[in-house]
């Protein structure tokens, strides 16, 4: 188990390495979320007010499009210089790089929500900081749901022709959950007295689809990196 | 299976030839009349939607885990046929709902998370289809976590109002009604069955011209 995280955190450290050497993922990736909520801000909203219970939407929606983004990045980076190969003849648990790759994603995506939060607080007047500890918990069990599938699947197409097409093609039909769950999660937190019970019903469907779908995507990776 | 495809084929014939009479026989429903018979397809076709989508995910699973190709095959069938099936069920719901709800759309829990499971399953054939070399494991791992995910979207798309008859509404129909509704799910489920049969039969006689044309090449 311990030869397990260390695998995990080796490989997590390799990629936060090479990106803080380049920073090119996390600069490109905010900075498409922020344009993605700025992009809304145009749509919705009309004569200077914000479209009421929007906010929650427009953070979860910019997460996912950036999300998928950073996905594509990620691994297109190892494709790029012929790494992934490599990675997969290490003598060491396939899981385990997996759970590495998904700690480097968590990373990165956290950085994306930390300037995500605060903009569109203060573009769509959204109460952000009234349950601070309940959005931040939305956040991560949605972020957790969201990124396990997607590195999976990110994963996988790194040898599929028209990669860059069919990850939104296959992530967003099956993350809808997430982002039903998130976004009506944190809209219940934005209203004007903060509805906890219902947060907390989606945080809990959060969690419970952290738990199947991590396992399912453990329990695949092997197979299904197996050439 | 091969030797009961013909009879099968001919009563599923004899069935379909039956079902309109069957069902313009049925009783009218009290409030919605004549619209209602849209019942007797939409239901069984949505029953067959669901069934399939299973048999696509676990024959995906086998797929993965026991590196069987027949699997694939399997699954590559009902992966057509849940589309096949969601295609029917989402033309009738709509033209059901217009009459009975006076919309054509509402954001309803079972028609929403319908609509999810047909999208899940037109991405795995779009896999299939453009993922180049190796999409099989790719789109097995769609049907897999696809099915997976069928519990999820309900949970999360029931907030919703819901509008939809429950499904406890196939126990409650009055005799003359259960007679047909039985009768089309009896037809469509040999429908599915010899849908599949064929489509899995032609995978594997396509399987056996690539293996032939390799052993020329070699």
């Amino acid at each position: 188990m311990t030869q397990f995280l260390r695998v995990a955190w080796v490989v997590m450290r390799k990629d936060l390495t090479i990106e803080m050497r380049s920073r090119e993922i996390v600069y490109t990736t905010v900075f498409f979320a922020a344009s993605c909520v700025l992009v809304f801000a145009f749509a919705l909203v009309r004569e200077g007010r914000p479209l009421e219970d929007a906010a929650a939407g427009i953070l979860w929606i910019s997460i996912a499009f950036a999300g998928t983004l950073g996905l594509g990045r990620t691994f297109e980076r190892e494709r790029h210089t012929e790494t992934l190969r490599a990675l997969m003849l290490a003598p060491s648990d396939r899981p385990a790089i997996y759970v590495g790759k998904l700690l480097g994603m968590l990373v990165l995506l956290a950085i994306v929500e930390a300037v995500l939060v605060p903009m569109v607080g203060l573009l769509f007047h959204a109460p952000v900081f009234a349950r601070p500890l309940w959005l931040a918990a939305l956040l991560a069990a949605g972020t957790l749901g969201f990124a396990s599938v997607g590195t999976l699947f990110a994963a996988m197409l790194v040898r599929a022709r028209s990669r860059d097409v069919l990850l939104p093609v296959l992530l967003y039909p099956i993350t809808i959950p997430v982002i039903i769950a998130g976004v009506r999660g944190t809209a219940a937190l934005f209203q004007a007295t903060p509805d906890e019970p219902m947060a907390r019903f989606w945080a809990a469907l959060l969690v419970f689809f952290d738990v199947v779908f991590v396992t399912l995507s453990l329990w695949t990776f092997e197979p299904l990196m197996t050439e | 299976m091969s030797r009961l495809f013909v009879p099968l084929l001919l009563l599923a014939a004899a069935l379909f030839a039956a079902a309109p009479f069957v069902v313009a026989n049925a009783p009218f429903e009290e409030t919605m009349g004549l619209v209602q018979k849209i019942f007797y397809y939409h239901v069984p076709s949505a029953m067959m939607m669901f069934v399939s989508a299973f048999v696509c995910g676990i024959a995906s699973a086998i797929y993965l885990f026991r590196r069987s190709a027949a699997a694939d095959r399997v699954a590559q069938a009902a992966g057509e046929l849940v589309v096949l099936f969601g295609l029917i069920v989402l033309v009738t719901g709509p033209l059901w709902a217009r009459k009975a709800w006076g919309v054509w759309w509402e954001w309803d829990a079972r028609l929403t998370s319908s609509l999810l499971l047909w999208m899940i399953f037109l991405a795995y054939l779009l896999v299939r289809r453009f993922g180049g070399p190796g999409s099989e494991k790719l789109a097995g791992a769609m049907a897999l976590f696809g099915m997976a995910n069928v519990p999820f979207v309900y949970v999360s798309v029931n907030y919703w109002r819901t509008l939809h008859p429950k499904t406890s509404v196939v126990m409650t129909l009055a005799p003359g009604m259960r007679a047909a509704f039985w009768f089309s799910v009896a037809a469509f489920v040999i429908l599915y069955v010899l849908l599949l049969t064929l489509r899995k039969r032609l995978e594997d006689r396509q399987a056996t011209v690539e293996q032939i044309y390799l052993a020329i090449e070699e």
